[in-house]
C-alpha cells in the first residue's frame, strides 16, 4: 500500500520513477532500447494514439527508461510531470514552442547562457516571435517591458556565466499579475539547491547534461511543469483551444493540470522530434541517484575555491554569488540556502592573452565547453561559448576579455587550489 | 475547509478497489475530459454508469437522467458538473447508498462536501479518477508524470 509519507530528497533521488521492473524483477532501471512497442490489440493501439490510455507507441514520443528519468526529475522539482529531450537547447526550444505563436512577445533576462541568447535573438526572430532582453536584477525593467502580446517571462536561477541570481518570486508575481507564466532555467542549481516552483515559477527547464547527469557523459534536457498555470485564462488559445494538430483535442480542458505537458509531448516532441536516447536516460537517472551527495561536495569545493581566489592579490574579481561580499548574497540566502552552485567566473589581469596562458598551465582543470561534471572544468568564454556575441552583448552578460569560467568538480579542494595557484604563477612570470 | 483532507491516498485507493462507478455529467463527445475518464475506466473493467439527462446511451451503456434512477448499487459517484450542482448530487448519492463521492478537478463545493460528510460518504475532492487509477494501478509513469509513488515492491505488469 502506498501511504502518505513524504519521503526525503535523498530517498526520492534514488527511487522516484524507478520501481522494480514488473516482468523481470530487474532492480536497476532497464534500458528499453527499442524504437517501438507491440500493441496488445487494435483497440489498445487506437486508445494510445487518441491519448485515452497511457500507452507506449513510439520512442520518439515516449520510452519507459526515459519516463523513469522524467518522473524522477519532476518528483525532485515538485512538478506534475516532465518531458525529456535530446539536449537542454531542444528542451527549452520545445517548452517555448508549445506555448508561443508567431507575433507573441517574450521578456528574458539579458544574462543568459550564450547559446540561449543566440537562440532567442536569431531563431525566434525567424519564427516571428518578438524578444526584449532586460536586466535580471531590476523587476521594474521587466514590468516596463510588458506589452499586450507578452506571453512569457524567462530567466536562469543562476545566470551562466555571470552568476546573477534571479528574484524568482518577484518575477513570478509579476508574471501572474499579467496572466503569464514564468519559465526558469534551473540547470546550475538543480532541484537540490533550488526548486523554482516553490517560489511560483510555472515551467522549469534543464540541461540534464550538467549536474543532473553529473559525469559529462551525455547530452540531454528536460522540462517540468508545476501544473498550476491557468492556460484557459484567454491568453493561450494555443493550449486552451481545440488543436488542429491533434484532431481537435483541447489539451488544457481535457488533461487539466497535465495539459501543457501532454501537448509538449504529444505535439511538440512528436513534431520537432528531438527525443532523448534511452541509454542517455539511464545514465542521467543513475547520475541523479547521487545528486545530493555530489552537489554538497561541488558547493563546498566551490565555496573554498571562490574564497581562495577572492583573497588572491592577482584576481580582479570573482563572481561567485555565494561569497559574503557578493551583490546577490541576499538572493542566495533566500533561493539557494544550501549553496550557490559550483560555476563562476573570475577576472585575470592581462586580458585575452593571460586567460589563455592561465588555461595552458593547469593540470587538473579540463579545458572544455561544459559545466556540471564531477571533474573540474575551465573555459575562456570570450573566445568560446560566448564567441557569437557582440562586445555590447558580452558586457551585458558580465563577461570581460580576461574572464575565466570554472565549474568546480568533486575532487579535493586543496588539489584544485594547488592547480589554480600554479596557473596564476605562470601568468605572473 | 482544507481540500487536502479529501485527497487521502488511502481513501483514493480504497475507492479504486470498488467496481461500480456512476459518472454524473458524462459527455458523449469523445474529446471531453469526462468521456476520456469513462472510456478509460471501462477499459480497466469498471462498470461505468452514465448519468446525463440529455443522452440515451454513452460508451455503449444506458444513460440515466439522475442518480436515483440508476438500478442496483452504486459504489462511487464521480462528478463532472458545475460546483453549484454538487449539493443536490451529494443528497442523491446518500439516497442511493453510494460509498464514495468523487469530485473531479475544479469541482469544489463546500456545501456539497458538508452534506456528503454529514451523511457518511467518503470524499475525494479536486482529483481525477483516471489520473488516480493510472497513478496507483495503471501506467501514468509511462508518460513521465509524477505519480509520487516511492516503493521497492515488485508489482505485477499492467
Amino acid at each position: 500500500m502506498t501511504d502518505e509519507r513524504d519521503f526525503g530528497f535523498h530517498t526520492r533521488s534514488v527511487h522516484a520513477g524507478a520501481r522494480p521492473e514488473p516482468t523481470s524483477g530487474a532492480r536497476a532501471l532497464p534500458i528499453f532500447q527499442t524504437s517501438s512497442y507491440v500493441f496488445e490489440d487494435p483497440e489498445s493501439a487506437a486508445a494510445y494514439f487518441n491519448l485515452q490510455e497511457y500507452g507506449n507507441t513510439y520512442s520518439r514520443i515516449m520510452n519507459p527508461t526515459i519516463a523513469a528519468l522524467e518522473e524522477r526529475i519532476a518528483n525532485l522539482d515538485g512538478g506534475v510531470g516532465a518531458v525529456c529531450f535530446a539536449s537542454g537547447m531542444a528542451a527549452q526550444t520545445s517548452a517555448f514552442f508549445t506555448l508561443l505563436n508567431p507575433g507573441d512577445h517574450v521578456i528574458a533576462s539579458s544574462a543568459l547562457y550564450g547559446g540561449t541568447v543566440t537562440q532567442l535573438k536569431h531563431l525566434f526572430r525567424k519564427l516571428s516571435i518578438e524578444l526584449t532582453f532586460v536586466s535580471p536584477d531590476n523587476v521594474d525593467e521587466w514590468r516596463a517591458a510588458i506589452k499586450d502580446h507578452t506571453k512569457l517571462l524567462y530567466g536562469e536561477t543562476i545566470g551562466n556565466p555571470g552568476g546573477n541570481v534571479l528574484d524568482i518570486e518577484a518575477l513570478a508575481n509579476l508574471a501572474h499579475e499579467h496572466g503569464m507564466p514564468l519559465m526558469v532555467d534551473n540547470t546550475f542549481a538543480t532541484p537540490y539547491l533550488c526548486r523554482p516552483m516553490e517560489f511560483g515559477a510555472d515551467i522549469v527547464v534543464y540541461s540534464t547534461t550538467k549536474f543532473l547527469g553529473g559525469h559529462g557523459t551525455s547530452i540531454g534536457g528536460a522540462v517540468t511543469d508545476s501544473g498550476e498555470f491557468d492556460w484557459s485564462n484567454g491568453r493561450y488559445p494555443v493550449i486552451a483551444e481545440p488543436s488542429d494538430a491533434y484532431h481537435g483535442l483541447a489539451f488544457h480542458e481535457t488533461f487539466g493540470i497535465y495539459g501543457y505537458l501532454m501537448k509538449l509531448r504529444a505535439e511538440t516532441l512528436r513534431d520537432l522530434g528531438a527525443c532523448m536516447s534511452p541509454f542517455n536516460a539511464f545514465l542521467f537517472a543513475q547520475g541523479i541517484e547521487t545528486l545530493p551527495l555530489r552537489m554538497r561536495q561541488h558547493v563546498s569545493n566551490a565555496e573554498r575555491v571562490a574564497k581562495f581566489l577572492s583573497e588572491h592579490p592577482m584576481i580582479e574579481s570573482v563572481s561567485y554569488p555565494g561569497l559574503e561580499t557578493n551583490l546577490y548574497k541576499p538572493l542566495v540566502d533566500k533561493y539557494l540556502p544550501k549553496g550557490a552552485g559550483a560555476v563562476f567566473c573570475f577576472d585575470l589581469p592581462g586580458g585575452r592573452e593571460a586567460g589563455q596562458q592561465f588555461i595552458r598551465s593547469l593540470t587538473l582543470f579540463s579545458h572544455l565547453a561544459n559545466v556540471g561534471d564531477a571533474k573540474s572544468l575551465v573555459i575562456h568564454p570570450a573566445t568560446t561559448t560566448h564567441r557569437q556575441l557582440s562586445d555590447d552583448e558580452l558586457l551585458a552578460t558580465g563577461i570581460g576579455p580576461g574572464t575565466v569560467r570554472v565549474s568546480i568538480g568533486i575532487e579535493d579542494a586543496d588539489d584544485l587550489i594547488w592547480d589554480l595557484e600554479q596557473g596564476l604563477a605562470a601568468i605572473k612570470e | 475547509m482544507n481540500i487536502a483532507d479529501y485527497q487521502s491516498p488511502d481513501v483514493i485507493q480504497a475507492a479504486l478497489s470498488e467496481r461500480r462507478i456512476a459518472i454524473v455529467g458524462l459527455s458523449s463527445n469523445e474529446l471531453r475530459a469526462s468521456n476520456f475518464v469513462g472510456y478509460y475506466m471501462q477499459r480497466h473493467n469498471y462498470d461505468v454508469i452514465p448519468v446525463n439527462p440529455r443522452e440515451q446511451q454513452i460508451l455503449g451503456n444506458t444513460c440515466y437522467s439522475s442518480l436515483t434512477e440508476v438500478p442496483g448499487d452504486v459504489d462511487v459517484v464521480d462528478v463532472f458538473r458545475a460546483s453549484d450542482a454538487v449539493p443536490a448530487i451529494a443528497r442523491e448519492a446518500l439516497e442511493i447508498g453510494a460509498k464514495y463521492l468523487w469530485l473531479q478537478f475544479g469541482v469544489i463545493s463546500e456545501e456539497g462536501i458538508r452534506i456528503a460528510e454529514e451523511g457518511g460518504l467518503q470524499l475525494i475532492v479536486d482529483r481525477c479518477l483516471k489520473v488516480e487509477h493510472a497513478r496507483y494501478v495503471g501506467r501514468m509513469h509511462w508518460l513521465g508524470f509524477n505519480t509520487q509513488v516511492i516503493s521497492a515492491e515488485r508489482k505485477p505488469a499492467v
